[in-house]
């Protein structure tokens, strides 16, 4: 039996492997090791459901193969509909979420703010309480005002809930960028408006894309704050995938839908991280 | 043409400025006044408030009090992006997110001009640069910096001295009144360093821009400016052409800061006629008085050396080859020289010293007594500096009453456990006066201290102060708002212009 393991010191390039491999080791132990817990909890609860849901998807109740669950979706146009209000509905999320936390963060990581620490708090503070509580709570503060349209309430809602996840990623773009580039502008002749145009948004893109992923990508899926806060009208592609899986019967086709969801949502992902490819600022997270 | 103006003209003029930052006092009444064309360097150790001083005249920081004129216009609050001024970071602060061209194309393309005309009112009519005239511009300095080809190159694939010089070229374009350098060499390696000193040198020859230069390297600053302004602990030590500096110092400070020194303190026995080392020395300062105690410096390459005859008698202690010529420490007289000669003795030999009288050059000694306000706290004590200290009251002072304490240096006992001593202190500078040391210590009253002293400190040490009662002179609190305490208070002039 050949030793693979003797080395030859004259063999330059064996020395450096073995000099690699000791660099991955701490105490006789291989530093990828520390990822094996997590790696099992998530073959086990991510891999292979998603291999189950393949199964499912591209089976009838009879367990042959067959691509019909796929084209159940293709053939409904009111389905596809509710997916189209959906995406709306996330967009317009995401966008409001946007438009409520830039400015905020701006005015959190400016240095003339000293409480900012208080001020995150405050706004992340919301985060330490259970989502569906709040949801719940929200429904009591709408009947309160009156909001009965099902569409505002909904919105309110989502943008509530992810507010922070918008608000975390802008703050620590912002908060870390060089202040030196944002005085370098002011010094050749930029105004502070001109600053925010030309300098701090286009430098804080990836915290933007992380932020607008962060909340697009679970509000797209949701269905539990529309269940909560909305009615029948504001039946969403979640609801859909929710209903399916509710009856035995239903798995094959609700696995389907998710896959096209899934399909859409990595679509998205993909086109954002094109948006920022090569940029090497603070803040991104995907 | 621009408009004819007088060939001297201050185009910055800094009248009474201070900074504080939350209580401590960073830039401290400065007063400057820069001509236009000049290279001026603000020098001084990291701290001194050089940094400070530059973002107030690029409009980053607004000064406490005072004012800062540009072309006699008052310029002091308004927003750096009005100011015709344009500044080189010490990290370059290049926008990462555009390529080359459009970094040095940033402050064009924001730039209104003139056209000429005007409007029915009589104001002038402004416009923006077209894009040929932009893309021109940009291509002219791009040349000037040598990097022609790298318009569309991305920054961040760029060397420091690439990055540096493309920082230079975004603030030049824009064609500024003054041009201020914030350390732009700092990140360089000694070679590129040298080089970029010399290009920058050469290009502020060629656009004839004034450049504000800050950096806390002496050589940097003998070799590049037309001025240099020698700051530390806030206040201006000296102001002067670089020549002037080196040979006339105004204090030992600016003595030491620039190039080697042997800073001495020595005794005016007449005009031309100085004691030090035991041993009298002509020179060339006049107007002392008689026996009045002074310090004086003498360069290293101003000592001549001769194994038979000279002035003084020493031993070499060591010998190093700087290229050009040997430094040696020789200890002589109880002080240990340094010298720069071309002919080496070897260590251990004896050598004889001699200073031509031109090579040595006399200073008046700041201040020889510490003073401060303080509070008589009961029949025998007084209190300053956060400590209670004894003294011998024959002047009748009562309880209560303010008096300004005073006590001369070489009055002060330093303890080397802080508990010894009254008040604690942190020794924050030393300089070896030939015969004794100058110690200053920072006690934590914030409050700087004196001592004139045999024995050696080190920086950092922690130390107890400890005055004897009969070394405290007190007298009645004068009414006067500008009495500072320490060094930083003593309006330093230039030499002997």
């Amino acid at each position: 039996m050949t030793d693979e393991k003797t080395v030859k010191p004259n063999a330059p390039a064996q020395s450096g492997e073995v000099r690699r491999e000791k660099k991955r080791k701490i105490r006789g132990v291989k530093r990828t090791a520390f990822a094996m817990p997590y790696l099992a909890l998530s073959v086990i609860f991510v891999v292979v459901p998603l291999f189950i849901m393949l199964y499912y998807a591209f089976t009838d109740l009879d367990g042959g193969f067959t691509l019909d669950n796929f084209a159940h979706f293709f053939s409904r146009p009111n389905i596809m509909a509710v997916m189209g209000k959906s995406f709306l509905v996330a967009l317009l999320t995401t966008v409001v979420c946007f438009l409520l936390a830039y400015p905020l963060a701006l005015a959190l990581s400016s240095t003339a703010l000293n409480k900012k620490f208080i001020l995150v708090m405050l706004f992340i503070m919301p985060m330490w309480i259970n989502s569906l509580l709040r949801t719940y709570a929200m429904k009591i503060v709408l009947h309160i005002l009156s909001v009965s349209n099902a569409w505002t309430a909904v919105t309110v809602g989502l943008v509530y809930d992810f507010f922070p996840f918008m608000l975390l990623p802008l703050y620590s773009a912002l908060s870390g960028m060089d202040k030196s580039l944002i005085e370098a502008s002011q010094d050749l002749g930029a105004s502070p408006v001109k600053t925010l145009f030309k300098v701090k948004l286009p430098l804080s893109l990836p915290g933007i894309v992380s932020g607008v992923l962060m909340v697009f990508m679970p509000t797209v899926s949701t269905f539990a704050i529309s269940d909560i806060l909305g009615d029948t009208s504001t039946y969403l592609f979640g609801n859909v995938i929710d209903q399916w899986f509710r009856n035995s019967g239903g798995w094959h086709i609700g696995s389907a839908y998710s896959f096209i969801l899934l399909a859409l949502i990595a679509v998205t992902v993909v086109i954002a991280n094109k948006l920022t490819k090569g940029k090497k600022e603070v803040g991104g997270v995907l | 043409m621009p408009a004819p103006r007088e060939k001297f003209d201050n185009i910055i003029e800094i009248k009474n400025v201070s900074k504080v930052f939350d209580g401590i006092t960073v830039v401290d009444n400065v007063n400057l006044a820069v001509r236009r064309g000049e290279f001026v360097t603000l020098l001084g150790p990291s701290g001194c408030g050089k940094t400070t001083l530059l973002r107030m005249i690029a409009g980053f920081e607004m000064p406490t009090s005072g004012s800062i004129f540009l072309e006699k216009q008052d310029v002091t609050t308004m927003p750096p992006h009005l100011r015709p001024i344009n500044t080189v970071f010490q990290k370059y602060a290049l926008f990462p997110h555009l390529n080359v061209f459009k970094n040095i194309a940033f402050g064009l393309k924001l730039k209104r001009i003139p056209t000429g005309e005007y409007d029915k009112k009589g104001k002038p009519i402004y416009r923006k640069f077209t894009k040929d005239e932009i893309a021109e511009k940009v291509e002219r300095v791009l040349k000037l910096v040598n990097l022609e080809a790298y318009g569309h190159r991305d920054i961040t694939g760029l060397s420091g001295g690439q990055q540096q010089r493309i920082a230079i070229a975004r603030a030049i374009v824009c064609e500024p009144k003054v041009l201020l350098l914030d350390e732009p060499l700092g990140a360089l390696d000694l070679k590129m360093r040298k080089e970029m000193q010399l290009e920058l040198a050469a290009m502020h020859k060629n656009i004839g821009i004034t450049f504000i230069f800050v950096t806390h390297d002496q050589e940097e600053a003998l070799t590049m400016s037309d001025k240099i302004v020698v700051m530390t602990d806030g206040a201006v030590q000296q102001y002067g052409t670089p020549k002037n500096i080196y040979d006339e110092p105004a204090n030992a400070f600016v003595a030491d800061f620039i190039g080697e020194s042997n800073i001495l303190s020595g005794v005016m026995k007449r005009d031309y006629l100085v004691e030090f080392c035991g041993a009298e020395f002509k020179c060339l300062d006049h107007g002392f008085g008689k026996d009045e105690r002074v310090d004086l410096v003498v360069r290293p390459e101003d000592i001549k050396l001769d194994g038979k005859k000279g002035t003084l008698k020493g031993e070499v202690v060591s010998s190093v080859f700087k290229g050009t010529y040997y430094e040696m420490e020789i200890l002589a007289a109880g002080y240990e020289f340094t010298v720069q000669n071309t002919v080496e003795f070897g260590v251990g030999s004896s050598v004889y010293l001699s200073v031509e009288p031109d090579g040595i050059h006399i200073m008046k000694k700041l201040k020889v007594v510490n003073e401060f306000d303080g509070v008589v706290t009961s029949e025998n004590t007084v209190g300053f500096c956060g400590g209670e200290f004894e003294f011998i009251n024959d002047k009748g002072f009562e309880k209560g009453d303010a008096v300004r304490v005073k006590i001369p240096f070489d009055k002060v006992e330093l303890t080397d456990d802080e508990e010894d001593g009254i008040i604690g202190a942190n020794v924050t500078q030393t300089f070896y006066k030939g015969t004794y040391y100058q110690v200053q210590v920072y006690t934590d009253n914030d409050v700087d201290f004196f001592i004139d002293t045999v024995d050696e400190w080190d920086i950092n040490d922690r130390v107890g102060i400890k005055i004897r009662p009969e070394d405290i002179e007190i007298t009645a609190a004068v009414e006067s708002s500008d009495e500072h305490d320490g060094l930083q208070a003593t309006e330093a002039e230039g030499g002997n212009d």
